[in-house]
């Protein structure tokens, strides 16, 4: 196979597929990554993702398929490790110093102590964990532990870096906190990174390109924006939290306003899409809103859709209301005005949302 | 109480009027049972090492024989040692029997399975994916087993001390493959069985005190350099 690579990729994957006793785990066909890029790699639990991530540090032989690095497939050895650094979910950090933990990695490659000892003092102070040189690992914080665990990662200079659900063990405060602290430093410094996690909210805050992964496949890949408000299908959408998807047939199209039947309702909502075709019909809960006093405001929502309260479940300081129109619609409002509202389960109300709030996949 | 009395005054005469023979003997079993001791470490840690990390066909073999070797019956051993190194046995032209290189054979036998088997226990303690980890920051394979035995090292020192335990206070195998031979295979232990038969108490208990002071001092230093390697070191 000869490849051939642009200038600015770092690497290719070409019709990868990994097995694990006998039953087929992971199938890329092809995904490419550029220098400098951060790519978000989310999924459910078993999605793949973390095999991929192996695949990628060459910790796990692909079944076929091959990976190109630079132009040249990845071999076992011990360089191209050298090349790279991976951190794992837990920071996993050695039973010794800060400082030793940090160090390792350049210890490793058998760096002179001078160096050593600069690049782990820079590390440790772009990490802000310098005053924490000194402190056995076991006696850390979650966060800052997991500060010690990138910059044992980071201080590697690695020309790619994977990261497996770095944030996952950490309280909301902190990962806010680190996730802007590392964002800043992977930009900084141009790092390639390859970036594993469940949570869009890593996903949308990190990520250049989000790629989403369900059961072993790639099934989207492009910017967070495209991601989560234009799911490439419905299980996309339903992972990446589009909660309403319902089934409908075009049966009006006038210069990109479409008038869909879905549910013996008559929606609007805009789309490329001829007359007659079928369509699942996406909505974000928080793009609908809900009136219990329906007609009385002015509104630009283009639809209009009746229905009852089947159901108030309390999210922090949100309230996920599902109206029920004949299909269950989901609504995201806060405490506040569902307690001004006087929200009860069984009250009539109407939902309205935006045509331009709809997204639309073909089904086949 | 008599007898005991007097036997401790003697005893401690004994220990403090620096009577020669007394202290060849506590040489002599400090020298054959560190040695063993040593050989068991060179043995037990590489083969528990493989044992743990390793994925081979066996592997549940080997650990159920190493297992019970942790359990071996040290007359068991004395018997198995005298027979090969016998005379007309098939390792009897070393001309070992009754030497104390006879008993370093046999503790080291008794010694090595439970180093092994506790070598094995000390590194399936650590988070396997710690090895995955290390592989991930550019670690080749022998820095891995350093970078793990490092963090097993406590359980490790455990596995030295429980070997070093075991063939210390072991008087079965040095009485039948050493022969108990003065001022040549006469170790602490096999010393105490031959003069508390003897009747002469206050020797056996200046011996045993020794023998205890050993143990202690042995596990003593062990315990200090386990106390000093937990703090982070730069």
């Amino acid at each position: 196979m000869k490849p051939v690579t642009p200038a600015e990729a770092l690497f290719e994957i070409h019709d990868l597929a990994i097995h694990r006793q006998g039953q087929l785990v992971l199938s890329i066909d092809r995904l490419t990554v550029e220098e400098g890029e951060i790519l978000a790699i989310i999924g459910p639990n078993g999605a793949g993702k973390s095999t991929l991530l192996l695949a990628l540090a060459r910790l796990l032989e692909p079944t076929t398929g091959q990976i190109l690095f630079r132009g040249q497939p990845i071999s076992h050895d011990l360089a191209y490790r050298r090349r790279i650094a991976l951190v794992l979910q837990d920071p996993l950090l050695l039973n010794t110093s800060v400082y030793n933990n940090v160090a390792a990695g350049l210890r490793f490659r058998r760096l002179p102590r001078s160096e050593v000892q600069q690049r782990v003092q820079d590390w440790l102070g772009r990490l802000e964990i310098a005053a924490l040189r000194d402190r056995p690992a076991p006696r850390l914080s979650g966060g800052e532990a997991q500060r010690a665990s990138l910059a044992r990662a980071l201080v590697l200079q690695p020309e790619l870096l994977l990261l497996d659900e770095p944030f996952g063990a950490l309280d909301a405060p902190t990962r806010t906190r680190l996730i802007d602290d590392l964002h800043a430093l992977l930009k900084s410094t141009a790092t390639t990174t390859v970036f594993v996690t469940h949570d869009q909210d890593e996903a949308m805050l990190l990520g250049d390109r989000v790629a989403v992964l369900l059961d072993g496949r790639l099934r989207q890949i492009g910017t967070p924006e495209a991601v989560f408000s234009a799911p490439a299908d419905a299980e996309v959408a339903a992972f990446v939290g589009v909660e309403t998807v319902i089934a409908g047939q075009v049966t009006h199209a006038q210069e990109g306003l479409l008038t869909i039947l879905a549910h013996g309702f008559t929606l609007e909502a805009v789309g490329d899409f001829d007359p007659g075709q079928y369509v699942l019909f996406c909505l974000r809960p928080e793009d609908v809103t809900l009136w219990v006093d329906a007609g009385t405001g002015k509104s630009s929502a283009r639809n209009h859709l009746a229905g009852k309260i089947a159901r108030l479940t309390p999210q922090g300081p949100l309230v996920r209301v599902i109206v029920d129109c004949g299909f269950p619609l989901v609504s995201l409002v806060t405490r506040t005005s569902a307690r001004q509202m006087g929200l009860i389960e069984g009250q009539p109300v109407t939902a309205t949302f935006k045509a331009s709030a709809v997204h639309l996949i073909p089904r086949g | 109480m008599r007898l005991i009395w007097e036997g401790l005054l003697e005893a401690i005469r004994l220990l403090f009027s620096g009577n020669a023979e007394v202290w060849e003997i506590t040489l002599l079993s400090l020298r054959v049972s560190g040695i063993a001791t040593g050989l068991s470490l060179l043995i037990g840690l590489p083969l528990g090492t493989g044992m743990a990390l390793g994925r081979f066909r066996g592997r549940k073999l080997a650990l159920s024989l190493v297992n019970t070797g942790m359990a071996l019956p040290p007359v068991v051993v004395g018997l198995i040692v005298s027979i090969f190194l016998w005379r007309s046995g098939p390792l009897g032209d070393f001309g070992w029997i009754y030497t104390p290189t006879a008993i370093v054979v046999a503790q080291l036998i008794i010694a090595a399975p439970v180093v092994t088997g506790l070598t094995v226990a000390a590194l399936q303690q650590v988070d396997p994916r710690l090895r995955l980890q290390l592989l991930g920051l550019g670690a080749s394979r022998g820095q891995v087993i350093w970078a793990l035995w490092n963090e097993a090292r406590l359980p490790l020192l455990a596995a030295l001390m429980a070997g070093f335990g075991s063939v210390i206070s072991e008087v079965g195998a040095s009485m039948m493959v050493g022969g108990n031979i003065r001022h040549q295979t006469r170790v602490l232990t096999t010393a105490i069985v031959l003069e508390t038969g003897k009747g002469e108490f206050a020797r056996a208990i200046a011996l045993s005190i020794l023998l205890l002071v050993l143990a202690f001092m042995v596990n003593l230093a062990l315990t200090w350099i386990q106390q000093h390697s937990t703090r982070g070191e730069r």
